[in-house]
């Protein structure tokens, strides 16, 4: 029975890959000692004056780009104000009503569905916080602050409540990541662990009234933070979708009748938990930053950056279905390495003639090599050319396919090509004509299996395959097998 | 040797240029004078004898040497408290920063540097540039050398004080809404607030950063212009610096500008000027008719309006700017030990009533540190000016408030760009009535800040703007004349000052 | 607009002031009285006038993204009123 839909909306920080912070030119780099990436414009000392980082607005530009946002012909900076150890200046700088990109849409396939897009609300640059180190021990010590992330550059993404399940918001994410990450547009890192990715989501129901056919009453939004991988946002999602419904069961509270409400995810336990209600309301006070000017995105600014822009994951995938016949499976498990493994296989495709071999080599044994050995490509070291040649042998029926896992794997292991490691083996292709005379031979010793296949048992051939090959290694049992049907059907 | 600190201080360079004085003996001069003088004037907070001599000498030796020099070889600067300037303190006159050692320098102390000046000391001010008399210093008040029971004005009053009395030919000062010209226009000496953003604010602690400009303060236009070529450029660490080359006004300042058309407008006449200023002011528009200036009638139909605008846009950047003296990072602290237990012994309390509501309202720890150590650091006129600004930046406020004042704020720019149109200059009064008793106004905040009628204006329109003597008052206090320019007009502006200064002549020196 | 002690009280906390019975006594007529002064914007004509934030009008004024060098750990807390070797202190920020 599912008379509720879940609606969720995700808010998601990405911190920038650039070199240096986004007002000032102290490293951005995640693992330094504490405190030693700072300088008086991220410490907030008194005097010290922003100014922007080039690198980041043209990194937030490629994002709008890559995420079909638009980007405004004007953007400024704000400061949101608040009290904060970690917050140096008492303010962030940030961008409230005019941010550099907005009005975006991302789509995404989950569970074998129809694709669906969700839409981009806005994204906006602003500055990271410093950190607080807690007390772990419980006893209320004293919190001490490193300010080497302050000021580094964030660019948060906003997205509609367009998703309606943790599986979405899952596929959402990991679509997201994909493009951002180092395998596309490398903006970002997107690494949880490391906090270069953060993810906020913020959840409520849609329940159907069942007084009103068709209407539908909304429960209070709640925002679910500390939320550390992808994994925990779908659990939490999981979570407060039920936690939501027996609060609707129980208090019948609608949006609007409770304040949105901020919730901790607490891994171990498995549940949300509500974050301590402040004392004050939060009033902001939003204003522009008198320190900086604002941006102007000429139209050719954008259109530079779009001529620059690499193939996004969507485009690709549609390529490889289309112009190389391969699966959309096939497609998104290719995509999703990266585009390295795309241009990897694009190469043993064009070199071998056979892209649907390729996309099997590459996906199931290539892949498969990587993943286990925790290798990159390179670390794999069989370059396009030679896989390449392995599969043009296969196809030509030069080397016998029930030894080509053998020589994929001595390719790798020895660094050899195609022909040294079937030379190695003692691999060659067997003659026709040699084949023959080895069946032919078999079947008159072996009159019983003759008139076994007569009548009507075919499968006695296999009796004769390890036979044949006794006689020669490479001779292929498919081979075998029909040479013998053949030549008992004409009487041997 | 005759006494050299009542010199100019082109005559100083170019006795220290001749080798008649060296840069130590000048040095020297003024900090004999700072030791006469400064218990009465309070014009400086910490006077920095001991690098300024090592400076002195360092520079002498390099002129023995032969080295080219700095166009401010050896000349004693007084800097106002709120620059930073490396391994100094930098108090801004608050408890909040009495023991902030900066670890860098302003740019315009870099240039000063690298001008060669000798940096005499640190000269007091109202708190965070705060005010318009000096008194809002947390350390001590500020005297105008022409009558020590009065005012030298404010907020850069200790700069002005300390030229006007001689115990430095210069000095830097800031202007957020009237700081250099009205403590110059009190103390008889000239003051320049230049067009915003042609002196880098980097180091600056800043005010209200969409209105704060440093600039100079000197006994004569030929010195200011001196002290501004050595300040003025762009700054590629203040985003806000006008990127253009600051030309040289110094080697021009004394030609007079030709069929110069100088604008009077009757807006400036207002309720409350002092009869005396008026006519001071009257007769420095015929000083100009008699110079061949044609004098022409504009109005500036929203000026009215500048005073109402100003305290509402600086107070909501201040309070902005000022949220980072948490306690935290830098600055003043309060008792951590004694705060808990006052925590404690109020929870304590509650938990007796039972009063729910009660034991949530105490402020956590941390809440607590911040109000104790901002309430503690921060002076009365300080947290006033932080409490406007929270509020008129606050939900609901915002709107009716600040974007409010930022409307009026451009309908004030535009008064002005349409009388520029018509006129070179703009001359007005710098303040409504000379140097005011100590202690007169201070209940009265109000009242204090009407009589930055005539100079907001300029900082929220971003203009340049001088004041410089024109007049005494029957009892003997100065009289500032405020001549304005459109943006980026220096020369300009100073070539029309030191015309005036030729027919009027620099004002007496104060006997002290 | 009239500006009540209840409300002067409101923006003390938002300010991070901790103002006594005698200092929210004085300065709430005070801060009534300068209100009440820039009330008179209200009057002023501003239909469709830009705001205007900045003095002068700047835009895209941007760095190269370029590492400078910064302070050391020392010089960084060198001011701090209470630090330990890692960084600045303050009491715990999740207290009860």
């Amino acid at each position: 029975m599912s008379d509720y839909q879940t609606i969720v909306g995700l808010e998601v920080h990405v911190q920038l890959a650039t070199k240096s912070k986004l007002f000032c030119g102290c490293p951005n780099r995640f693992g330094a000692d504490p405190n030693t990436q700072v300088c008086p414009v991220c410490l907030g000392l008194p005097g010290s004056l922003p100014v922007i980082n080039a690198e980041a607005v043209r990194l937030a530009v490629m994002t709008g780009v890559a995420l079909d946002c638009t980007i405004p012909a004007y953007t400024k900076w704000d400061r949101k104000q608040y009290f904060y150890p970690d917050l140096p200046k008492g303010y962030q700088t940030s961008q409230f009503d005019l941010p550099i990109t907005e009005h975006g849409a991302l789509a995404i396939a989950c569970d074998e569905q129809e694709p669906r897009t969700i839409r981009i609300t806005r994204a906006h640059l602003e500055e990271d916080a410093g950190k607080s180190l807690h007390d772990e021990s419980g006893a209320g010590g004293d919190t001490v602050i490193d300010l080497n992330r302050a000021g580094t550059p964030l660019l948060e993404i906003v997205s509609e409540p367009d998703l309606r399940s943790a599986a979405e918001a899952k596929a959402y994410l990991t679509e997201l990541k994909l493009i951002l990450g180092p395998e596309y547009l490398g903006v970002s890192d997107c690494n949880m662990q490391e906090g270069s990715l953060r993810v906020d989501a913020n959840v409520n129901l849609h329940i159907d009234d069942p007084k009103k056919l068709g209407k539908s009453i909304a429960t209070p939004i709640v925002e679910i933070k500390n939320l550390n991988s992808f994994r925990a946002v779908e659990r939490a999602i999981e979570y407060e979708a039920q936690r939501q419904w027996r609060d609707w069961q129980e208090t019948g509270r609608r949006i609007g009748e409770a304040p949105k409400q901020t919730r901790g995810w607490d891994d171990n336990a498995g549940k949300t938990i509500p974050q301590r209600e402040k004392e004050e309301s939060a009033d902001y006070r939003y204003f522009p930053c008198p320190d900086l000017a604002p941006v102007l995105n000429p139209g050719l600014e954008v259109e530079r950056v779009r001529l620059a822009m690499p193939e996004l994951p969507a485009a690709l995938r549609l390529r490889l279905v289309t112009d190389h016949g391969l699966s959309a499976y096939d497609a998104d498990v290719l995509v999703n390495q990266g585009r390295e493994v795309v241009d990897y296989f694009l190469t043993v495709a064009a070199e071998s003639g056979d892209a649907k071999l390729a996309a099997n080599w590459v996906t199931q044994h290539v892949l498969r090599v990587m993943n286990a050995d925790g290798k990159s490509l390179e670390e794999v070291g069989l370059p396009p050319e030679r896989l390449a040649g392995m599969i043009a042998k296969l196809t030509a029926g030069d080397l016998p396919s029930p030894r080509s896992r053998e020589v994929f794997e001595l390719m790798i292991a020895d660094d050899l090509d195609t022909d040294a490691a079937m030379a190695k083996l003692g691999i060659a292709a067997v003659d026709e004509s040699e084949l023959v005379a080895i069946c032919r031979e078999l079947l008159l010793a072996n009159p019983r299996v003759v008139a076994d296949v007569e009548a009507g048992k075919q499968q006695a051939v296999g009796a004769l395959i390890g036979q044949a090959k006794k006689r020669n290694p490479n001779a292929d049992p498919g081979r075998v097998r029909e040479i013998c049907l053949e030549l008992i059907a004409k009487g041997v | 040797m005759a006494d050299l600190t009542p010199l100019s201080a082109a005559k100083q360079r170019s006795l220290l240029d001749t080798g008649e004085v060296t840069s130590v003996e000048l040095t020297q001069a003024h900090l004999d004078r700072i030791t006469a003088v400064d218990d009465r004037v309070g014009a400086f907070l910490k006077v920095t004898g001991e690098r300024a001599l090592a400076q002195a000498a360092a520079i002498d030796k390099r002129r023995a040497a032969g080295e080219s020099l700095g166009p401010l070889a050896g000349l004693p600067v007084a800097v106002k408290d709120v620059l930073c300037d490396e391994g100094e303190i930098v108090t801004c006159a608050s408890r909040m920063l009495e023991h902030f050692r900066a670890p860098y320098d302003a740019t315009v102390i870099a240039k000063l540097k690298a001008a060669d000046a000798v940096l005499i000391g640190r000269t007091n001010m109202d708190e965070f540039a705060m005010g318009g008399s000096t008194e809002n210093s947390a350390f001590q008040p500020t005297h105008n050398p022409w009558d020590l029971a009065r005012s030298p004005g404010g907020s850069s009053g200790g700069s002005a004080a300390a030229v006007a009395a001689c115990e430095a030919p210069l000095a830097i000062g800031t202007d957020t809404g009237g700081s250099i010209r009205q403590p110059a226009a009190l103390c008889g000496v000239v003051g320049m607030k230049p067009t915003y953003g042609r002196v880098s604010r980097y180091g600056l602690v800043a005010f209200a950063s969409s209105l704060d400009q440093v600039g100079p303060f000197a006994r004569t236009v030929e010195d200011v212009a001196l002290l501004y070529d050595a300040i003025a450029g762009h700054c590629d660490r203040d985003s806000t610096s006008a990127n253009l080359e600051a030309k040289p006004t110094a080697p021009v300042v004394n030609e007079p500008l030709k069929g110069l058309r100088v604008g009077v407008v009757p807006e400036h006449y207002a309720e409350g000027l002092d009869p005396e200023v008026k006519a001071a002011i009257d007769a420095g528009v015929e000083r100009y008719r008699d110079l061949g200036a044609e004098i022409v009638e504009v109005h500036l139909p929203h000026a009215a309006h500048g005073i109402a605008t100003y305290y509402v846009i600086a107070p909501s950047e201040a309070s902005s700017n000022l949220a980072r003296y948490d306690g935290v990072h830098y600055g003043h602290r309060t008792d951590e030990t004694a705060m808990h237990a006052e925590l404690a012994a109020e929870r304590k309390a509650a938990a007796e009533t039972g009063d729910k509501a009660a034991i949530k309202k105490i402020d956590t720890a941390l809440v607590r540190l911040y109000r104790k150590s901002r309430t503690e650091g921060f002076g009365p006129e300080v947290q006033r000016r932080i409490m406007l600004g929270v509020y008129a930046l606050s939900e609901g406020y915002a709107d009716a408030y600040y974007v409010k004042a930022l409307q009026v704020r451009r309908l004030i720019r535009q008064d002005y760009d349409q009388a520029f149109e018509k006129v070179d200059v703009i001359l007005g009064p710098t303040t409504p009535a000379p140097a005011f008793k100590l202690g007169e106004l201070t209940d009265d905040p109000l009242s204090m800040y009407l009589l930055d009628l005539y100079t907001v204006s300029a900082n929220l329109a971003g203009l340049p703007a001088i004041s410089v003597p024109c007049g005494m008052s029957k009892s003997g206090l100065p009289i500032g004349l405020q001549l304005m320019a459109p943006p980026l007009e220096e020369e300009r502006l100073l070539r029309a000052a030191r015309m005036h200064e030729d027919a009027f002549g620099t004002a007496p020196l104060a006997t002290l | 607009m009239a500006i009540s002690r209840a409300e002067v009280e409101r923006v003390a906390l938002l300010a991070r002031l901790d103002l006594d019975d005698a200092q929210l006594e004085a300065l709430t007529p005070q801060l009534a009285e300068i209100v009440a002064y820039v009330d008179s914007l209200a009057a002023v004509d501003t239909a469709g006038v830009e705001p205007m934030a900045h003095a002068v009008e700047l835009h895209n004024v941007l760095r190269a993204d370029e590492v400078r060098p910064g302070l050391s750990h020392e010089a960084a807390l060198a001011n701090a009123p209470r630090k330990d070797s890692v960084g600045f202190k303050v009491p715990a920020v999740l207290d009860g």
